[in-house]
């Protein structure tokens, strides 16, 4: 009896854990469920941005010249010096200011939808962009690069110390995009620059929230990373959705 | 089977029963274990606490009984004993330009967490996150600087509530908080970065939370909490003179950033609805881009 009750003590503890994280073993071998059907949170819905902190370099065009709180080097500085809106759109560059470096950072909302399995859909109101966060494995490099750049993403599973496994965050890094502002004024980041983004839900008074921190590296134009947060309350609907154009002075 | 051996074949299925229970709990607390302890340094690549102007509300969703008392505010107050300190609230951990310094006190027979401490930085007090369950004190319990802070793991999250907090200033230069105030604080890793949510709810003086995120970075090198927490003492003003302050209709300061960015008032003075998208249609065509920025207009380069 004694051996008997041992071993199937430690058959529950070699078990159970599996169970737990892999259901179907044993059986056929199911395929992996796709990201959005194991997605550990709900991005999708439509987001708009609370705009309180950078107010006056975000909501507004911040003047020639200011880049507060941007960490760039003397060859960014000659660009920021040097920025002239009026030559951007004489070259058809109004959306600088609006790639994926800056994009969540703008006074915008987000609409987040599912384009297929493993495709997440970011659309962005202010200069009417799209982002495609992939989850399958990357392809080759967009030729030539965007303003958006190519985005893989990957989930984060939450567990906790103690505690069950429970929510999760999302994962995003983009590359391959078009030479940018950071800034409205003129701020830039280079066609080098990588994006990463972390992605996390809240419930919030009244609602939810969306909280994405944004890492910037570039090496060319950044004496450090810009790490930069921002946050985003859940709307019912998308009856405020406003697409407006790029613009290079406003 | 006697009774003796029966008694030891139970202690020993109990034993093995309490070894299982430690294998399956270590199973699913080491899925993705987040450890918040250590050093956090500030980057500062995005708003900290702005006390360089007297009347600078931009981004505080200020109800009209709180825009009242921050016009109203002068800060000789500084001068008066009861409310040096007053500029130092719990909520200066992210509204500061200072790193983190995070520690825990662990049960030795469990292992968990009883709390942890987020150390004191000058005027700021250390805030004690405490994880043991214990329940908040009682609503007519004495409110401090600090207050007091509970905390729960929500999967990946750490989740901390400060209320029982004293009257004090949301902003440096006098925007205000209540005793009514509480404070949320989600705490999310992502490896060497730490971004902290921090919802502000105050009855009194907001017309909606106030909402914080900032972002630190695991340093290296260990940040000490620099104390000890504010300590009023006197400052040359007899304790019967009156209150510096200035009539909020009158205040002069109250141009100051219109003028030097070109920030329409309702912005300067913390309405809610100038942090939302569409507000920009209100003022497109009537902002004035300022003259292009000559001095102070951002941390010079060094390469």
């Amino acid at each position: 009896m004694r051996r008997r009750s041992l071993i199937a003590l430690f058959a529950v503890a070699i078990a159970l854990p599996v169970a737990v994280h892999a259901q179907g073993r044993g059986g056929a071998a199911a395929p992996p469920p796709t990201a959005r059907a194991s997605a550990p949170i709900d991005l999708t819905g439509y987001w708009v941005a609370v705009v309180n902190e950078d107010w006056r370099y975000r909501m507004v065009t911040p003047a020639k010249g200011d880049y507060g709180g941007v960490p760039i080097t003397k060859e960014a500085l000659q660009i920021v010096n040097a920025w002239d809106p009026a030559a951007d759109e004489k070259a058809g560059e109004e959306c600088k200011s609006y790639g994926a470096a800056a994009v969540m950072r703008l006074p915008a909302r987000v609409h987040i939808t599912w384009q297929d399995d493993t495709t997440l859909k970011v659309d962005v109101d202010a200069g009417t962009q799209t982002r495609l966060f992939r989850f399958a494995p990357a392809a080759a490099p967009t030729v030539p690069p965007t303003w958006q750049g190519d985005s893989t993403a990957q989930w984060e599973r939450g567990g906790g110390r103690g505690g069950p496994p429970a929510g999760g965050s999302l994962t995003v890094l983009t590359k391959n995009m078009r030479a940018g502002y950071l800034r409205k004024n003129g701020v830039p980041y280079s066609a080098n620059a990588t994006v990463t983004e972390y992605f996390d839900l809240s419930p919030s008074p009244g609602g939810q929230m969306l909280v994405v921190t944004t890492v910037v590296d570039d090496p060319r134009y950044l004496l450090q990373p810009l790490i930069v947060s921002s946050h985003f309350k859940k709307e019912a609907d998308g009856s405020k959705w406003d697409p407006t154009p790029c613009s290079a002075r406003w | 089977m006697g009774s003796h051996a029966m008694f030891s074949q139970m202690v020993t299925l109990r034993r093995s029963a309490l070894v299982v229970l430690a294998l399956v709990a270590s199973a699913s607390s080491a899925f993705a274990q987040f450890e918040i302890v250590g050093s956090w340094a500030a980057r500062n690549t995005e708003d900290i606490s702005r006390d360089s102007y007297p009347v600078d509300y931009v981004g505080l969703p200020l109800n009209d009984e709180g825009r009242t008392r921050a016009l109203a505010y002068n800060e000789s107050q500084l001068a008066m004993i009861e409310r040096q300190c007053e500029g130092w609230p719990q909520f200066y951990f992210v509204q500061g330009p200072f790193g983190l310094r995070i520690w825990s006190e662990d049960d030795p027979i469990k292992g968990s967490a009883i709390s942890y401490t987020i150390g004191g930085w000058e005027d700021r007090a250390p805030m004690v996150i405490w994880m043991d369950g214990r329940p908040e004190p009682s609503t007519y319990a004495e409110h401090t600087r600090g207050g007091f802070t509970t905390g729960k793991w929500e999967g990946n999250t750490l989740v901390a509530r400060t209320t029982h907090m004293k009257a004090g200033f949301l902003r440096k230069n006098g925007a205000p908080s209540s005793d009514q105030a509480t404070m949320t604080s989600r705490f999310f890793r992502h490896g060497d970065i730490m971004t902290v949510l921090v919802v502000i709810e105050d009855p009194i003086y907001l017309a909606e939370p106030h909402i914080i995120t900032k972002s630190f970075q695991l340093s290296a090198a260990p940040i000490s909490p620099v104390g000890p927490p504010c300590v009023s003492t006197f400052e040359g003003r007899p304790l019967d003179e009156s209150v510096p302050h200035f009539v909020p209709e009158k205040n002069p300061f109250v141009d100051e950033l219109t003028k030097k960015f070109g920030l329409p008032r309702d912005v300067v003075l913390g309405r809610r609805e100038t942090m939302y998208p569409e507000y920009r249609k209100t003022i497109k065509d009537t902002f004035v881009t300022q003259p292009a920025c000559t001095r102070n207009c951002g941390p010079v380069p060094n390469r």
